[in-house]
């Protein structure tokens, strides 16, 4: 117990500093950035419309959060985002192995697929509005289908990826199908769905943005749209920056879950890129 | 030629569902109007010189932004992988930026250069940007460290050796950066035309939404959807041209 504890001590404080260096080290480009932004905007190049400092955008943000009129949009824009991603993901590792696993799904949906993944798909919007109307249905629809594509894409490679030798041996010690599925195909496959999973959810908060921006109905886009047409500046920095802080805490948050769910995997011990 | 016809009859039953459901009217012909519909809108529109006239900002725009993007984000990244004070200043600042959505940029990139090209292109230069960094950021910074040993010893510079072998040996990765920011780039052209613009494709399906002209909005959808597939499978095959080295080395 005492000898666990010595020996993890050290190593403790010595992560702590390694920890604070690299963050300081991380942080220190974006606070100058800050810095920057907030030494223009006051220099009086420019006006307070083209660029409001960053400080009066941090003061807007924070009224907006005790106003508590962030919160709602902020869980309008995440619902949005959220189901969209969830079915894009369930549709697209389902249709992905399908694809990879019977010949009729593959033959159906393969051109579709390679068609329809380079493709704008937003460009589909005033379709959507025609057919289910402007709100959150038509939104979510827009998120899934843009959302989708990379989930299937990267379960097809990655199921018809699995080894020979893993699905032989599994058959051989008697694996029915569907524990084939579940124990063999999906997991080992895990590492490159997650791939597409991580493209994914970016594109979903994009595609949600957009949608929330061309129809109104608040959310974070609608409402920084609407800042914009009343020409309020500070409204439409603030936005940004909400996205900005949102898109960068989801994405940290998927590759800390990849962190977890992959900690079997060899990746794992691999050094990391960004 | 018997290959590609089983390959894509999928699409050409889909498209026959399609015309059988809107012409025996299973569902309404504005939500669904029948493809030979479309197909006359799109003949009027091309006659009337409307979609070439739509067609030329937009494809500007997409072009100058992407060429833009290109340029100044290859150097950025393949920089980022070999000086390491650049990456300590602008490394934080991709990993930051990139998963934002830049969609969010509209209304800025209105307000700092108005309604016309200039806002759409700084958009696009933007969006695109960050995956041809990636990109190329990655590619460079696998390169094989006997190769870069290699060209030093038989006497390279450090710009030579970047020209000769960084920048090769990042290829394959920063083409894949390009090819993800081409689609970026559509999508970025739209939407943007879409909310705000008078004029190009985007602004053209608004319009013609608005005014319930649907067949003709329909074709001008598929229109812009099928030239976005177009420009991803050309560039494709160009990149494999521009490849075919490396398959040759690697087989």
């Amino acid at each position: 117990m005492s000898a666990a504890a010595e020996r993890t001590g050290p190593d403790l404080v010595t992560r702590l500093v390694w920890g604070t260096a690299s963050f300081v080290a991380h942080t220190a480009s974006i606070v100058a950035l800050l810095v920057a932004w907030e030494i223009f905007a006051r220099s009086g190049k420019v006006t307070m419309f083209m660029l409001p400092p960053f400080s009066a955008v941090a003061e807007r943000i924070w009224s907006d959060a005790v106003e508590g009129k962030l919160w709602t949009d902020l869980g309008l824009t995440l619902y949005r985002t959220f189901v969209g991603f969830f079915l894009a993901c369930i549709i697209g590792v389902g249709l992905g192995t399908a694809m990879a696993r019977t010949k009729i799904a593959r033959w159906f949906f393969d051109p579709i697929v390679s068609i329809g993944f380079p493709m704008p798909k937003v460009v589909f919007l005033p379709v959507v509005i025609l057919w289910l109307g402007v709100f959150d249905v038509s939104k979510i629809t827009m998120v899934t289908v843009e959302a989708v594509f990379p989930v299937i894409t990267a379960t097809v490679l990655g199921i018809q990826g699995v080894g020979h030798e893993l699905i032989w041996s599994a058959r051989n010690m008697g694996a029915k199908d569907r524990e084939l599925l579940w124990q063999v195909l999906l997991p080992a496959a895990l590492p490159q769905i997650m791939t597409g999973v991580q493209v994914a959810l970016p594109v979903a908060l994009i595609v949600a943005i957009f949608t929330e921006m061309a129809m109104g109905g608040f959310g974070i886009g609608g409402v920084m749209m609407q800042a914009s047409r009343f020409a309020d500046s500070r409204g439409v920095f603030a936005g940004i920056v909400e996205i900005a802080i949102v898109g960068y805490c989801l994405v940290q948050l998927l590759a800390m879950i990849r962190r977890r769910l992959l900690r079997w995997h060899q990746e794992a011990h691999a050094p990391s890129t960004i | 030629m018997r290959a590609a016809l089983i390959r894509y009859s999928p699409l050409l039953i889909l498209a026959l569902a399609w015309q059988l459901i809107s012409h025996f009217e299973l569902v309404s012909s504005s939500a669904l109007p029948p493809l030979t519909d479309i197909g006359g809108a799109w003949l009027d529109l091309l006659k009337s010189g409307e979609l070439m006239k739509n067609a030329a900002p937009s494809l500007y725009r997409g072009a100058a932004g992407l060429a833009l993007a290109i340029g100044f984000g290859t150097v950025l990244g393949i920089a980022m992988a070999w000086w390491k004070p650049v990456n300590v200043v602008f490394g934080p600042l991709v990993e930051a930026f990139y998963p934002m959505p830049k969609s969010a940029l509209i209304p800025v990139t209105v307000i700092w250069l108005g309604f016309g090209n200039g806002s759409k292109i700084l958009l696009i230069f933007l969006g695109c940007m960050l995956p041809v960094i990636i990109g190329a950021y990655n590619g460079a910074r696998s390169t094989e460290q006997v190769l870069v040993w290699s060209a030093r010893s038989m006497g390279a510079g450090r710009l030579r050796m970047m020209w000769d072998v960084v920048v090769p040996s990042a290829l394959p990765e920063l083409l894949n950066g390009i090819r993800t920011a081409l689609a970026l780039a559509f999508i970025l052209m739209v939407t943007s035309e879409l909310i705000v613009a008078r004029e190009g494709l985007g602004n053209l399906i608004g319009f013609l939404g608005a005014n319930g002209s649907y067949a003709a909005m329909y074709a001008v959808v598929l229109t812009v959807a099928f030239m976005g597939f177009a420009a991803d499978r050309v560039y494709q095959i160009a990149a494999q041209r521009v490849l075919a080295w490396r398959e040759a080395t690697l087989s």
